[in-house]
């Protein structure tokens, strides 16, 4: 069959990357409208007046939009680099041994995906006020290991699976030290799978909401919050500016790594399991 | 050139009671290329492993000159394994895979060039440094592995069935190429085998191993002429084992009494004799001459395979098969066993 699709098989395939497109696209555009808009109402198809006006107000120092970008940036590198220190080992366990109490332990990974953020966030609380980890970026920064660590895991363990530990037996053979094994052996063999898994890691705690208002307690104001503020205030215009800033880092990263995610890699084997 | 002693090497591996390596001890000559020798699960492996340091062992010591390496972490031993499946580290070419040992040693980047294009060339695979190792054929990536031990000119080389995934025409030349470069370099060499053939052809010494003991140390021939008991001798191709009593140079059995070489022990045993060292006809001096039936004749090829009774025992014999063209099962004939290549276990 392959090669000579007939023309109802080609034609249901073009609708369906048209209609996936819009999907992602059209919710899109009214935002990217409101942003360069001076006021637009009913039955306006487009708004009468353009203006950068909220562009400029976002960018500005007052409206607190780029601290905010920087601030969230930091957050979501830093809940990523601890999802790869604590997922690849954890994801190696999972993926390659055999071990008493295994079972548990995965479900034990894939439950904050199952269980509601919201229902998670309230007893940690709790626990970070003990531990004095609240309103703090780093608290905040832990709590997005919740959401982020089960990806990363998942997606190593998918790695580690159809990984060969015997190659870093003939590396350490051959004269290499433990870390120059990891680095010259194990590293270029896993590599793909910590892009995709960081990948998801940065966009999961990216998109945080709750975890991050409760935590941060209101003093770690990251994007997805300052957008709803001045969602709820009724300010459409600087919404779409901020919204258009927060979806670029998203965009950047998923073409940097379009390639990883194409679904040849062994790096997204590990969804199997979701 | 290093000497090596292994003494009382064991291995018992957790929740198991029977020791997978059971007081293993050899000593190997600077220089010579010993073959473990044993069937799949003997612990050929594992004493190969502990030996490299991949594996701990439960009791022993293993010295290089003299000197236990116990402590010694893998990638300071001295002792490179080729592994089974040559494991060629995928995303790195074959230059950089065969200088990998080399730059882990911090050789110099113009140096690793030279002693790399140096090594292919002896593996016979010059100007195939810039490819990927899924671009070659099975053999060539065999030798790259073996290039990429032999570059680091290791005190001890580690062969784990460096010929069992080769086609049957790669095997041959790669025997010669390892026996080659390994008498050239004058590395001692450790190969696992389980194939008595290969043993024989490439060390100069065999050990064999059943069920994680050492059978019998000793060079290739002396294991047809003089193995240690039945089961060496059935594992090297012996077909013939009569049960009888070894008495002042003759031994009595149900094929009656035939004479045997002067060096054999007095006692009850078992007379074993190869299938090919059984001459048809008449002997020039009488002695060990037996009338036998024929009960089935099969051509191999290159030899035919009679099977024989006499006195209702079954005996093989391996002939050239223009010496039996005219017979059939049924027919008799004279055969006899020459004194030499009588051997009582």
């Amino acid at each position: 069959m392959i090669g000579q699709d007939g023309i109802w098989t080609k034609w249901f395939r073009y609708l369906t990357c048209v209609i996936l497109v819009v999907w992602l696209i059209l919710p899109l555009i009214p935002l990217a409208i409101w942003s360069f808009a001076r006021g637009w109402f009913f039955p306006d198809i487009l708004p009468q007046q353009w203006t950068m006006q909220a562009w400029q107000y976002a960018i500005s120092d007052i409206s607190g939009v780029l601290d905010s970008l920087w601030l969230t940036i930091g957050i979501s590198l830093g809940a990523t680099a601890l999802s790869i220190l604590v997922g690849v080992p954890a994801g190696r366990a999972l993926g390659m041994y055999e071990f008493r109490g295994k079972s548990v332990i995965e479900m034990m990974i894939l439950a904050p995906i199952i269980v509601p953020g919201i229902a998670v966030v309230l007893g940690v609380h709790s626990l970070f006020i003990w531990l004095g980890l609240t309103n703090s970026v780093q608290g905040v920064i832990l709590v997005h290991l919740i959401p982020t660590l089960p990806y990363m895991t998942l997606v190593m363990a998918g790695v580690f699976s159809n990984y060969d530990p015997t190659f870093e037996a003939q590396a350490r053979s051959l004269g290499a030290s433990p870390l120059k094994t990891f680095r010259y052996v194990t590293l270029p063999a896993i590599l793909p799978g910590i892009i995709v898994g960081g990948l998801f890691a940065f966009l999961v705690s990216w998109s945080q909401y709750i975890l991050t208002l409760v935590i941060g307690g209101g003093r770690v104001v990251t994007l997805p919050l300052l957008l709803f503020n001045f969602a709820t205030s009724g300010r459409n215009d600087i919404t779409g500016a901020i919204a258009m800033i927060y979806m670029g880092p998203g965009i950047l990263i998923l073409l940097l790594t379009a390639k990883h995610l194409s679904g040849r890699s062994g790096a997204v084997g590990g969804f199997g399991r979701l | 050139m290093t000497h090596v002693r292994i003494d009382d090497l064991t291995k018992i591996y957790p929740g198991s009671t029977t020791p997978a390596l059971d007081h293993l001890s050899l000593d190997i000559g600077s220089g010579e290329l010993i073959a473990l020798l044993g069937p799949s699960g003997c612990g050929k492996t594992t004493a190969m492993k502990m030996i490299a340091g991949l594996l701990e062992p439960s009791a022993g010591d293993i010295r290089f000159d003299d000197r236990s390496i116990l402590r010694d972490k893998p990638e300071h031993r001295g002792a490179v394994m080729v592994f089974q499946n040559h494991l060629l580290f995928p995303y790195m070419s074959v230059a950089e895979n065969v200088g990998f040992g080399l730059k882990m040693r911090r050789t110099a980047p113009a140096e690793i060039t030279r002693r790399v294009a140096d090594m292919l060339e002896r593996v016979k695979l010059p100007d195939m440094g810039a490819r990927k190792p899924a671009a070659l054929s099975g053999g060539q990536q065999q030798r790259v592995a073996l290039a990429r031990a032999l570059i680091v000119e290791p005190d001890v080389l580690l062969l784990d069935e460096p010929l069992s995934n080769l086609d049957a025409h790669l095997r041959f030349d790669m025997r010669d190429l390892i026996r080659d470069l390994q008498r050239d370099m004058a590395i001692t060499t450790i190969l696992v085998t389980h194939d008595q053939e290969e043993a024989v052809v490439m060390a100069d010494r065999v050990a064999l191993i059943l069920e994680g003991r050492l059978i019998q140390y000793d060079r290739p021939d002396a294991f047809y002429k003089r193995p240690a008991n039945e089961a060496t001798a059935r594992f090297f191709g012996g077909r013939n084992f009569i049960p009888g009593m070894s008495c002042d140079g003759s031994f009595d059995s149900a094929l009656g009494r035939l004479i045997l070489p002067k060096d054999v022990a007095t006692g009850p045993g078992t007379l074993t004799f190869r299938p090919e060292n059984v001459r048809l006809g008449m002997p020039a001096d009488g002695t060990n001459m037996l009338s036998a039936q024929i009960v089935d004749v099969v051509f191999l090829g290159s030899q035919t395979r009679l099977t024989l009774r006499v006195k209702d025992t079954l005996l093989e014999a391996i002939v050239n098969p223009n010496d039996v063209q005219a017979l059939a099962p049924g027919d008799t004939l004279s055969i006899h066993l020459p004194q030499s290549a009588l051997w009582v276990v």
